[in-house]
């Protein structure tokens, strides 16, 4: 729309016609106060905070449902102005509990900073307070209702944002309350979006209440752990008796590519870390079966001694690896690498969730054709094939749930079941479990494959005459499959793919080489002279075993060691116990998974949110994982990985290049004024530049990432700034997929699941329990 | 049914046909009925909505808006079909008027709306009775079953090419509902909440399309106006105050009832002559002249003309046209603690000053009439009406507001009466106000 010219305070601004006086206000720094209010969300004007003073209207104004226009003069923080606000929070405060020093909201509430700036500080009733009773709604959800300023905030965002509709009011007038849709609990996804956008302290949250105080915490934005959608989670820590636990999840950091979103995973499934049967010291097996508990050195030295006998005996074909869909870009590149060239092998894969490698090879030197998780917010038109993601993609789906609202995108949906997004498709288009490549066939005007009708037809007819189209689509397709959509795809104009894989790094597993065909950006491992030269290694040239080729191997006897890195294949894969007897089994785990109990050595490791590094969620967006919390006795995969080669004897400047960055001149020999030095490495950090003094430093195997995998070549002082970059998939060299028989093995994960580490949270389980077992009936008195 | 009273100075216009079996249609059609509707039908939209304005009629509901002019207001095309609305959530106090129209006169409602329709171009009116008017809506639906059956209404009425329809509704029992768009909301099946202006009814109403909301008092008074024509109407009242309207004179009066006055009457006349005068020969106390939230005048001030622009001078408002006569042994604070709890009961809660205005003003005005006020509370009374004022999102909260600053502006001193202790001085029925 035109843009218009309107004085706010005295400024003339600028702003398109049409938007709302609050949000050109506050583009331009003038914060207009709301409770209400809340950007994405349907108006209100209900808190009456936001009121203004526009020139020639009779009355104060609602600068939330104002939209500016030409000429228009406003006054936002005039002496009637504050007084109008002043009023409404002295109303609010009249039956306000006041419980700020032990409510959870103490310190970060919106009523609490306004009642401050606006100086309400007298009670003008003397009238007793209205009280009720504090409500638990769900395992994660508790409402104090005297504490409320009904906003509505939390009935829109739950039924807008969210589609569940769990909320409302009930009564009128001062009697009005804010509702569960089970009468007295809750029956929702969880999602916990009602207590993020909760201004004041009405809705708490079940992890965290009464736990802390905000100020006590140290917040750390970082990437969740748990589906490959790859929001930031904003951590709050505390010092604990061992390190720094996590009490709290949330989106305060509202910077991510979920932007508002956060669901029940990344908001309360921390809590498996602080699980008390987490492994804290390494475990060996004594030869009566039995682990003992040992120190780190023994423990390693035992690992890598039996490791090199085994390389130095049988050849590096008798190892086998097996890495994780949640450990860093660094740590799956380093386990790659020291599989290749320390262990020499290439039987190293991980649990694959979907076939990114003939992703990869599809799209290979075709640039710009795929999608960020930011851009399923915004494309015109959407084509959603199979997945769930309500379950699956939960910020996926909040994208594609706001893009229908805001921008009235179109979506087409076919699926093989009803899955609850078809309520926001323009189109849905029911097909059996087996029919995605017989619809790709006919989408691309085959018409013999699918018993076309009128739907159908509609369906193809809307697809093709859209003019830019994001195709999304999950594990059902895999290889040729993946070929053929993307072959149809490419026939439209403008056309982006996105393939749904599972966990935080399935991607980053995929892309960092955790595969026996192909090396970091799937390069080939028979092309893999520039690898061999940068790494000063000799490399195998011969395509390495499979995960399954492994277990396979190791019922045979051929498999003499297996290195497991964050992963529970044998409950995964269905593995028989019996497989390994023969094997020398490592594993690097949390837990004693069902994998780790069949290893010979297990190492007591860190997880995501206590380590650095770098994630790339299923969309390509690359990000920043921020160490947030510390347990004693645990170990990162890198540090370990590092420490098993040194002790196997490599040498670990080749392993991990660091010492090699430019030795920095802090600024003292120039007299460095104050904050220099800190300024100074700010900026040699963000260009990458900062000298890895340390083989532990995650970041050296950045360098070496960016240096020689292209697609990964993004903006470094981006990534440190807390902005996601975009993988180019155009850069990968591959230029078809290895022959192999179909890997793929879908989690099939719901909202409250989250494979073995799901198993772990207390939480989850809690949810999971309350909304599996039915509430029980009070019996008849008889 | 109730008693109908009558007073020389009428003039019968809309109760022309009251008490006399117009309810019956074959009754309503001896009585001139259904003639303004083929006479709209014969000369179409401009013509209607010419006469509208020439006759003055501005909205009954309270708000006074020329009704011709609302009608121009509707865009002659729409994507969406148009609707015309008839608003008979006749719910402030002191007010009964469309009561006896709903009572006697039915069809000359659903004649209104089709004439509305005409107007407009919409096909649908829906008739919407307060919740607490559910006894009425039988009327109200055999009177548009016996519309159908004639063909007055459903497809090509009389024989026009014209189609219309009309569907009948009750609400659940909320004032709130009576604000135009939050009755939108309650028929859409909603909660009875306002909506965000604008844009508009006449733009976006109901289900979307442009509408035409009105008073059911209004919408009753359009087929009188077409048979009489615009402008003789418009000279029988005051200046840009067309023609009579339904005056609900309650309280303590003689002779209490609603009467069809001409625009202009002088209230002092209404309340001696028409009504008979204060009950028992006692004193004048106060007068609420348009329901209960307009401000109250008192006995020196009532010597005013009935018609919104006097009564606007006057510093009150003509509203809803219900006049409460308050005699000399009444207590104000308890009246305005009865005032004040009607609209705490009402208020839909949605905006914070009316939500928790009126449930401090209850209470603190409970308190002072209960004899534990102190000096402070007479001016949080007044700061708390004032900051209500102008500040919510719809106009119940300046209802709630508005009567309460008249009360205690002028009749401060029966206020400080209750103070410190000191019991009611009219002490009487304490059951009054179920706090």
């Amino acid at each position: 729309m035109a843009d218009v010219t309107f004085t706010v305070d005295g400024k003339k601004l600028t702003a398109p016609a049409g938007t709302l006086l609050i949000d050109a206000c506050k583009a331009v720094g003038i914060e207009i106060p709301a409770f209400c209010y809340y950007p994405g969300l349907s108006l209100q004007a209900a808190c009456r905070m936001c009121v203004v003073r526009i020139e020639k209207m009779p009355k104060l104004q609602t600068a939330c449902t104002t939209t500016v226009a030409e000429g228009m003069v406003v006054q936002t923080e005039t002496d009637e102005i504050k007084q109008a606000r002043k009023a409404t929070i002295e109303l609010l405060l009249g039956n306000h509990p006041l419980d700020c020093p032990v409510c959870d909201a103490g310190g970060e509430c919106e009523l609490q900073d306004m009642t401050f700036k606006y100086g309400a500080a007298e009670s003008k009733y003397v009238e007793i307070k209205q009280h009720r009773e504090e409500q638990q709604w769900s395992p994660v959800v508790f409402f104090d209702r005297p504490r409320c300023i009904l906003c509505y905030r939390c009935v829109r965002v739950c039924g807008e944002g969210m589609d569940v509709w769990a909320l409302g009011i009930q009564n009128r007038g001062v009697s009005a309350v804010i509702a569960p849709n089970g009468q007295d609990h809750l029956e929702c996804e969880e999602c916990g979006m009602c207590i993020d956008i909760c201004p004041v302290g009405a809705l708490t949250s079940g992890t965290y209440r009464y736990k802390t105080r905000p100020w006590e915490m140290t917040h750390v934005a970082t990437i969740c752990t748990h589906c490959g959608d790859g929001c930031k989670t904003t951590l709050g820590t505390r010092r604990s008796n061992d390190g720094m636990e996590i009490v709290r999840g949330d989106n305060r950091d509202k910077s991510g590519i979920n932007g508002d979103f956060l669901c029940i995973k990344g908001r309360y499934a921390f809590d498996f870390a602080n699980r008390t049967e987490r492994l804290t010291k390494p475990l060996v097996r004594q030869a009566d079966g039995q682990f003992k508990e040992a120190s780190w050195s023994e423990a390693i030295d035992f690992a890598a001694k039996r490791l090199r006998e085994i390389r130095e005996s049988k050849g590096g074909q008798a190892i086998g690896v097996i890495g994780s869909n949640r450990t860093t870009n660094e740590e799956n590149y380093l386990l790659q690498k020291f599989a290749r060239t320390v262990l020499g092998t290439n039987n190293i894969d991980h649990h694959r969730t979907v076939d990114y490698v003939s992703f990869a090879a599809a799209l290979a030197g075709k640039s710009e054709r795929t999608a960020s998780l930011r851009d399923t917010a915004n494309a015109p038109a959407i084509l959603l094939l199979g997945n769930d993601p309500t379950e699956q993609h939960p910020a996926l789906a909040w994208n594609l749930r706001s893009n229908v609202r805001l921008n009235r995108a179109r979506i087409y949906i076919a699926n093989h079941a009803e899955i609850k997004l078809r309520r926001q498709a323009k189109q849905f288009l029911e097909i059996p479990k087996d029919g995605y490549a017989s619809l790709v066939q006919y989408l691309a005007g085959n018409d013999s494959v699918v018993a076309a009708n009128e739907q159908t037809a509609a369906f193809r007819d809307a697809i093709r005459k859209e003019e830019s189209l994001l195709i999304i689509f999950g594990s059902e397709f895999r290889g040729r499959d993946i070929q053929a959509l993307v072959e149809f795809g490419l026939s439209l104009p403008n056309t982006k793919f996105v393939l749904l894989g599972d966990y935080a790094n399935s991607r980053g597993a995929a892309d960092m080489g955790l595969l026996p065909d192909t090396l970091p950006g799937y390069v080939p491992v028979a092309s893999a002279a520039h690898f061999a030269d940068e790494y000063g290694a000799v490399l195998p040239q011969n395509a390495g075993l499979d995960l399954l080729q492994m277990f396979d191997a190791a019922q045979s006897g051929n498999l003499a060691a297996l290195y497991v890195v964050g992963s529970n294949p044998v409950t995964r894969y269905g593995v028989d116990p019996a497989v390994l007897k023969n094997t020398f089994v490592i594993v690097q785990d949390m837990f004693l998974t069902e994998t780790a109990q069949l290893a010979d050595v297990v190492f007591p490791a860190a997880n995501l949110y206590e380590k650095a590094g770098t994630v790339t969620n299923t969309y390509g967006d690359i990000q920043l994982v921020k160490k947030a919390a510390d347990k004693a006795g645990v170990r990162s995969d890198f540090e370990l990985i590092v420490r098993l080669a040194d002790r196997m004897g490599a040498d670990l400047k080749k392993l991990v290049p660091f010492g090699r960055g430019v030795r920095a001149d802090m600024g003292q020999t120039r007299g460095a004024q104050s904050g220099e030095a800190d300024r100074h490495s700010v900026w040699l950090a963000a260009h990458g530049l900062e000298p890895k003094l340390s083989p532990f430093d995650p970041f050296a195997t950045l360098d070496e990432i960016q240096r020689l995998v292209p697609s990964y070549s993004f903006s470094r002082l981006e990534l440190l700034a807390g902005s996601d970059q975009h993988a180019k998939s155009e850069l990968v060299q591959i230029s078809a997929a290895p022959a192999r028989r179909d890997l793929v093995l879908p989690s099939q994960d719901t909202l409250f699941t989250s494979g073995t580490l799901g198993r772990y949270s207390d939480k989850l389980k809690e949810v999971l329990d309350s909304h599996t077992t039915p509430k029980p009936v009070e019996a008849a008195a008889d | 049914m109730p008693r109908l009273v009558s007073h020389p100075d009428e003039v019968k216009i809309i109760s022309r046909r009251f008490g006399q079996g117009a309810e019956n249609l074959d009754k309503y059609l001896e009585l001139d009925g259904y003639k303004a509707t083929q006479l709209a039908l014969e000369k179409g939209a401009d013509w209607i909505i010419a006469e509208m304005k020439a006759s003055g009629l501005r909205g009954r509901g309270g708000a006074g808006f020329p009704t011709g002019m609302k009608w121009s207001f509707v865009p002659k095309q729409s994507d969406r079909p148009k609707y015309v609305l008839v608003n008979g959530d006749e719910s402030e106090p002191g007010t009964c008027k469309d009561h006896l129209i709903f009572l006697h006169d039915p069809h000359a409602v659903i004649e209104g709306t089709i004439i509305a329709g005409l107007a407009i171009g919409a096909k649908m009116g829906f008739i919407y009775l307060r919740g607490e008017y559910r006894y009425l809506l039988k009327i109200m639906e055999k009177a548009v079953a016996d519309a159908y059956a004639r063909g007055f209404l459903g497809k090509n009425i009389f024989g026009s090419g014209v189609d219309f329809d009309v569907v009948t509704q009750t609400g659940a029992g909320a004032y709130e509902v009576g604000e135009e768009s939050a009755l939108m909301e309650s028929l859409e099946g909603k909660r009875g909440v306002p909506r965000i202006k604008p844009p508009f009814p006449a733009v976006v109403g109901l289900y979307g399309g442009p509408t035409v909301i009105n008073n059911a008092e209004t919408i009753a008074t359009v087929p009188h106006i077409l048979l009489m024509g615009g402008e003789p109407y418009a000279k029988i009242g005051s200046e840009r105050n067309g023609g009579t309207r339904l005056f609900g004179i309650s309280g303590h009066v003689e002779r209490p009832g609603v009467y069809e006055l001409p625009m202009g009457y002088n209230l002092k006349k209404a309340i001696y002559e028409v009504a008979g005068g204060v009950r028992g020969g006692r004193g004048l106390k106060a007068v609420v002249p348009g329901g209960s939230s307009t401000p109250v005048l008192r006995p020196e001030e009532i010597d005013v003309g009935l018609d919104f622009d006097q009564m606007g001078k006057a510093g009150t408002m003509l509203g809803s046209g219900g006049i409460v006569v308050i005699d000399d042994q009444t207590c104000i604070v308890e009246f305005a603690l009865r005032t004040i709890a009607f609209y705490q009961h009402e208020s839909c809660g949605w905006c914070i000053p009316c939500r928790e205005g009126t449930d401090w003003l209850k209470k603190t005005i409970g308190r002072v009439h209960a004899g534990g006020g102190v000096d402070k509370d007479l001016d949080n009374i007044r700061y708390l009406a004032e900051n209500m004022m102008g500040r919510t999102f719809c106009p119940l909260g300046d209802a709630a507001a508005m009567p309460t600053l008249g009360f205690i502006k002028k009749f401060r001193s029966e206020f400080e009466d209750h103070l410190n202790g000191k019991p009611c001085p009219y002490a009487r029925h304490e059951e009054l106000v179920g706090a």
